[in-house]
């Protein structure tokens, strides 16, 4: 035993464990242009792949000719749905239970849809032999709109049978793919016909996209001296994405290894399975050559994972003191060509049904009718957990028009409408458990904070001198409170194709005291390898800065199903802890056996186990981690590993209080943040750095999807937003400065408490940037205006409420 | 395909030289010829800023520029601003000011950064805005990449005076 000349406190700092402003591990590669992304993959002989894709949104596809192509010097091979046909790769499963095309067979459902996959020496090869592979098209009539999509006779879908069930139930229409309800239709119709007050509103949230920096793309590499078939992509789902390509090429599991390397932003468009990686496989198991795949930033636009798209008609009653009694709410969910979105299996509208939001709403009831269309497929969480930002926006934009309707303040409303600290579990009208909140507390604290009342009175003035002509500026106050959900989550109810979303850590402690610990989950710039490092050092009483954090190479990394709807801490992140539990268990053994005690009697403290009564008596875990492998003690094997798989019992619920100040100008239809306050409760925090940064960027994709960002069709179905000459990603320049701040309320039922913060400033930033613009116009009569609200589309608010006049 | 053109460059103080087709874009020269993969795409349109180097002392986004037009030139990559042992004070302050998040931005954002600081040693938040108005980033919301350049400023003047 040495003398324990360091206080606790040291000792604690030491670790950097849990609460730490920890600086990132990570930072040192990216910092010197040393991470190792898909495209710096390089293999040798390494051949690139390129699609010819589909200039028409719907068309026949009469004849492909590939002859020319195949002459241009370093093509080597042309695939179409004819070759993949005899491996029946030619369509593949989609994540939504539906198929999708690999390549067009006999016609293509949106503009951008993958024809055909050129192989060759390298990219302008590629890229030549895309040029020349001739494709005859016969044009069909194009539907763009949802709702004439479920009228018209013109059937995308003809590989459908029209009278046989889709993967979620029966179909009304050979354009209908399914209707999922939640909660009780007549029960809420009639708290809505006996209502005081009720308003109605449609509500659309527009059709946009994740667009992480890097695109999508990977490097199939088969190996066919040892039958093994290497796969690096751009996956937020490593492990899921074996099982499926084993699934669907016949390979076995073992003898498929996904690596996901470093991966510049997902955002929910690496979740899902693209033609790409099949095609990269076909074409490396064909040519016996790894085959590098990337998109380029049409592709990614155009084809992969577009987010939202939802048409949602809403009813809210309350009586005339405000008090909600009852919500409805009919969604018409755009799918695109084929049902690909990414939810869990029982869910195809994702977690819409969280869409009672932060309040105490008795009754209600929800109705998604999901229709293709000839835009692309897809329906991806962007940077939220399945549908919560479509639901966050639908509440808190009906709370507004129920606060117009009632000639309430929207403030007061959402107040006394808040679930109460005490109600928590809550269970709502829609089938949710909410594990804990403190809703009240956050909101007053965020209002106090921004001096609301002091806002309003000013915007009152502007109002006043606006009509008295001193100014053509406007001032709206954007309030919002969401409830998330997030951390998906138990296995008896969550599932993507048939996979539980389970997650894991597995843990080995080096004999000299340090560590390393694998997840089934992969980072995408959330740090992982520094929060999850801090979760151990806590949990094991080893530093931080010696546990080495892996993950996204399926071959070494433990079964888990990845990184998205903020599932990482409140999934892997207990996963992690209770596998260091376990390692702390044997440790406790092994420690009373050196100190030649009961196990009972010894007790964990920061970094070490002490006597109880006597905490000059330890053993740091560095001298237990030696002894785990070097001394033979009786009744305990030799080692220090652990394993844990985690079935969460339940989602959590994070939750948070968003004000927004913006100044609007009525004549250029320009705005102007002036303020942007954001309380965030996530439970326990793991690393506050990292966590402000995680709101700083989602708050800065909230103002993008809320001001300027949109996947748009012309009426032919022709992409006219696919480059970012005209999809909207604000710069430094657009970007306001954030006000962060917290409560912590922790999970109950999370091993440390911790609720997931990733994708809360995106759920909870649209509806304050929205809202504020609403609220600027309210005095003029605004009721709801769609998203996005670019300066075009504000200057058009203006002009039809007469301000222009 | 046409004839293939012979280029000198000077690639962080190394000289190269080799033969490429007219076609060919600075980034992919930077990327697949001579290894350098901390540029990186995101666009391929001059918008993201990902693919930044410093060519004879400006800022070029190198995906809008064939190589043949950079012949004879001194290009700077992300590669040449530091070393592990002694990185760049920008280096520093991007780690230190959690500047980066998935880190795809973070070469040009760097290295255009770099530039910045040359041509305006002492910027106010309003000029770093502006001056970094070219590179995207998804990520991060700009405020920690703002605040570190400002930081690194703060740095590098710091050094200066106390070399004077
Ligand atoms: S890749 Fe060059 S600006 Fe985007
Ligand atoms: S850190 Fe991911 S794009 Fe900037």
């Amino acid at each position: 035993m040495k003398d324990d000349v360091t206080s606790r406190e040291d000792r604690v700092a030491n670790l950097k464990g849990m609460g730490c402003e920890r600086k990132r591990v990570e930072d040192a590669r990216f910092t010197q242009g040393k991470g190792n992304y898909v495209d710096d993959i390089k293999l040798d002989g390494m051949l690139a792949g390129d699609f010819v894709r589909s200039p028409y949104a719907h068309a026949r596809v009469v004849s492909i000719d590939t002859e020319a192509a195949l002459q241009v010097p370093g093509v080597l091979a042309v695939l179409t749905a004819k070759d993949l046909e005899p491996l029946g790769l030619h369509w593949m499963p989609t994540l939504a239970g539906d198929k999708q095309m690999v390549l067009a067979d006999g016609k293509v459902l949106f503009q951008g849809q993958e024809v055909a996959f050129v192989v060759a020496e390298d990219r302008f090869a590629a890229a030549d032999g895309v040029e020349a592979v001739e494709v005859e098209y016969e044009e069909l009539p194009v539907i763009v709109d949802p709702f004439e999509a479920l009228k018209t006779d013109v059937v995308l879908r003809e590989d459908l049978d029209p009278n046989a069930d889709g993967a979620h139930g029966p179909r009304k229409h050979p354009n209908h793919i399914f209707t999922w309800e939640a909660g009780e239709k007549e029960a809420t119709e009639q708290v809505l016909d006996a209502a005081e007050v009720v308003a109605e509103e449609n509500i659309y949230y527009h059709r946009t996209h994740p667009c992480p920096l890097e695109t999508c793309g990977c490097v199939a590499s088969m190996d066919k001296v040892n039958g093994k078939l290497t796969l690096y992509g751009t996956f937020q789902a490593p492990h899921a994405i074996r099982t499926v390509v084993s699934l669907i090429s016949g390979i076995e599991e073992h003898n498929i290894r996904v690596v996901s390397p470093d991966i510049g932003g997902g955002f929910g468009n690496k979740v899902g399975a693209y033609p790409g990686y099949v095609c990269s496989v076909v074409a490396s198991i064909v040519t016996g050559k790894p085959v590098k795949w990337i998109e380029d930033r049409m592709d990614n636009l155009m084809t992969t994972a577009f987010a939202r798209d939802y048409h949602m008609h809403g009813k809210i009653s309350a009586t005339k003191e405000g008090k909600i009694t009852g919500l409805w709410c009919h969604t018409t969910a755009d799918h695109g060509g084929f049902d690909a979105c990414a939810d869990p299996t029982k869910f195809p509208a994702g977690f819409m049904n969280i869409c009672t939001g932060s309040y105490d709403i008795p009754t209600a009831y929800l109705a998604v009718d999901g229709v293709y269309t000839n835009k692309a497929p897809g329906g991806v969480a962007y940077r939220c957990s399945f549908r919560v930002t479509e639901a966050a926006y639908f509440i808190e934009r009906m709370i507004e028009v129920l606060a117009i309707e009632l000639g309430m303040d929207a403030a007061e409303l959402r107040r006394i409408n808040f679930i109460k600290k005490e109600q928590f579990p809550y269970h709502s009208a829609l089938g949710w458990e909410y594990d804990s909140g403190d809703y009240h507390t956050a909101w007053d604290k965020a209002l106090k904070a921004v001096d609301y009342d002091g806002l309003r009175k000013e915007q009152a003035e502007r109002v006043e001198a606006f009509k008295r002509g001193e100014t053509r500026k406007l001032m709206g106050i954007g309030l919002t409170h969401f409830t998330e959900i997030v951390g998906a989550g138990p296995v008896k109810n969550c599932d993507i194709l048939g996979l539980g979303m389970f997650d894991s850590c597995e843990i080995r402690i080096h004999p000299t005291g340090s560590a390393i610990a694998r997840l089934g989950t992969i980072s995408q710039g959330q740090g992982h390898a520094t929060t999850f490092a801090q979760i151990l050092a806590t949990e094991i009483g080893l530093p931080a800065d010696s546990i080495t954090i892996e993950e996204g190479d399926t071959d070494t990394a433990p079964y888990g199903l990845g990184t998205y709807g903020s599932r990482s801490t409140p999934v892997a992140g207990a996963a992690t802890a209770m596998a260091g539990r376990k390692i702390r268990a044997k440790a406790q053994m092994i420690a009373a056996y050196l100190l030649e005690v009961h196990d009972d009697d010894v007790e964990f403290d920061v970094d070490r186990f002490v006597i109880k009564g006597a905490p000059e008596r330890f053993k740091t875990m560095k001298e237990i981690a030696f002894a785990a492998y070097n001394q033979a003690i009786p009744g305990i094997e030799p080692g220090l590993e652990a394993v844990s798989y985690y079935d969460p019992p339940n989602m959590t619920y994070p939750f948070g209080a968003y004000i927004c100040v913006m100044e609007i100008d009525v004549d250029t239809g320009e705005h102007e943040i002036r303020q942007f306050y954001a309380l965030d409760d996530c439970g326990t925090r793991i690393n506050p750095m990292i966590i402000e940064g995680q709101v700083h960027g989602g708050l800065t994709e909230a103002l993008a999807i809320a001001m300027g960002q949109e996947i748009a069709y012309d009426e032919m179905g022709n992409c006219k937003t696919g480059t970012l000459m005209d999809f909207f990603l604000p710069t430094a320049w657009e970007t306001p400065n954030y006000t962060t701040d917290h409560t912590v309320t922790p999970s109950p039922h999370h091993p440390i408490g911790a609720k997931g913060v990733g994708e809360s400033p995106n759920v909870g930033g649209v509806p304050a940037f929205s809202n504020a613009v609403h609220d600027a116009f309210r005095p003029f009569g605004l009721r709801q205006s769609h998203m996005p609200h670019d300066h075009w589309r504000i200057w058009k608010t203006a002009n039809d409420l007469g301000l222009h006049d | 395909m046409s004839k293939k053109m012979h280029i000198k460059l000077n690639v962080n103080g190394k000289d190269e030289e080799f033969l490429a087709e007219p076609r060919e874009l600075l980034i992919y020269t930077l990327r697949e010829r001579l290894n350098l993969t901390g540029p990186h795409i995101g666009c391929e349109t001059s918008h993201c800023g990902a693919c930044t180097v410093t060519l004879n002392g400006k800022s070029v986004k190198s995906c809008t520029m064939f190589v043949a037009q950079a012949d004879g030139a001194e290009v700077t990559t992300i590669e040449g601003m530091g070393s592990p042992d002694a990185l760049h004070p920008l280096q520093e302050a991007f780690r230190e000011h959690h500047g980066l998040q998935c880190g795809y931005c973070t070469p040009g954002m760097i290295t255009r950064a770099a530039k910045l600081l040359e041509e305006n040693p002492n910027p106010t938040e309003e000029e770093v805005r502006f001056g970094m108005a070219g590179n995207l980033c998804r990520c991060t919301g700009y405020q920690n990449i703002v605040k570190s350049i400002l930081a690194a400023a703060a740095e590098m003047n710091g050094a200066k005076e106390a070399a004077e």
